[in-house]
């Protein structure tokens, strides 16, 4: 399967951001072994210069790590994955805050409709 | 390392290419992108010696481009009736008696992957079947450098993904590089590390795919149109 990237994201940070959502959402587990950058780039229609990037960019965020000639793993530190899931959570809080706040709504206004939705 | 410089081509008195120069290092997948008529046709031809330039140079690893260059070049014309009397079969033995560098169970490998089956002749199948064998083709050789006009034109958009992860799949991006011209841009753009954009023979923008939307949020199509409104 292809991705449809959005328009105006690098590639890479999209792709960063797609495996950090399947480890939050359990799709990959601690210590799973990634594909390797070739499979990862077939299988996402990407460059391999890309999927490489990716590759660093998550093993700086100490997020994988990759042992010689094994491959790629998610890390087993599960303090790790516990602030990725509070860095997404605020990264995502932020993002509605900017959007709510370019149509004019307040943050109490939204709230209330938050806790309406079930 | 591939590199033009100050190349014009001329046709009939007619300037197609217009001082154009640029290199191209070993190791990323290039787009060139540009109007019906821009000269991307003519530059890939000119990049892989099939075209001599009225004017300029074009250097292969420092030594000027000729036909004799293709054992380090492979190209993929864009014409559609290519060898159709030929099976594919018959297409990659045809190669193999060309081309030193090309692996005949490569080739078969490829066609595998892109599930054409070899053993049909080019005329009877399918527009969509003669462009994966061409692609098979091609990258059944092993060179540093593939020269590809308009791999996917024409093709629908399954055809089309399957062509782009067989590139992906069977080409080697840290010694081989893939100069392609398209105007799939919207599709081709996550597999590319630069465009290039042709407008009248001439370089008008070089950047990379990466550096457009960190920079400028934008994806390539929009970046590339920008500069028609310009113009």
């Amino acid at each position: 399967m292809t991705i449809d990237f959005s328009r105006d994201k690098p590639i890479y940070s999209q792709l960063v951001d797609r495996i950090c959502g399947d480890i939050l959402k359990g799709k990959l587990v601690l210590g799973d072994r990634l594909p390797s950058v070739r499979e990862y780039a077939v299988e996402t229609g990407v460059n391999v210069n890309t999927v490489q990037r990716v590759y660093k960019e998550l093993e700086a965020m100490n997020i994988t790590e990759t042992k010689r000639g094994q491959g790629t793993f998610i890390t087993t530190d599960d303090g790790r994955i516990a602030l990725l899931r509070e860095d997404m959570k605020n990264q995502l809080a932020d993002h509605f805050l900017t959007s709510i706040e370019a149509l004019g709504f307040s943050k109490d206004e939204m709230l209330v409709v938050l806790q309406n939705k079930s | 390392m591939l590199q033009l410089s100050n190349v014009s081509f001329r046709y009939m008195k007619k300037p197609i290419l217009q001082d154009v120069s640029f290199s191209i290092p070993v190791g990323q997948i290039i787009g060139l992108v540009g109007e019906n008529g821009s000269g991307k046709s003519t530059l890939l031809k000119v990049l892989a010696g099939l075209l001599r330039p009225t004017s300029g140079e074009v250097l292969l690893n420092g030594t000027s481009v000729t036909r004799r260059s293709a054992d380090e070049i492979a190209y993929l014309p864009d014409i559609d009736l290519f060898f159709d009397f030929y099976t594919g079969e018959q297409l990659f033995q045809h190669y193999a008696s060309q081309f030193e560098d090309f692996s005949y169970d490569k080739a078969c490998i490829v066609a595998e992957f892109l599930q054409v089956d070899k053993n049909v002749k080019l005329r009877q199948l399918s527009k969509g079947n003669r462009g994966r064998m061409k692609m098979a083709a091609t990258l059944g050789r092993e060179v540093p450098f593939y020269l590809m006009d308009e791999p996917f034109s024409g093709l629908d958009p399954i055809v089309r993904e399957q062509l782009i992860k067989g590139l992906i799949q069977f080409t080697d991006i840290e010694h081989q590089t893939i100069l392609l011209s398209t105007h799939e841009l919207y599709e081709v753009e996550p597999i590319l590390d630069q465009i290039i954009l042709l407008q009248n023979g001439s370089i008008i923008a070089q950047e990379e795919v990466e550096m457009i939307r960190d920079v400028s949020n934008k994806e390539a199509v929009q970046w590339m149109k920008a500069f028609y409104k310009k113009g």
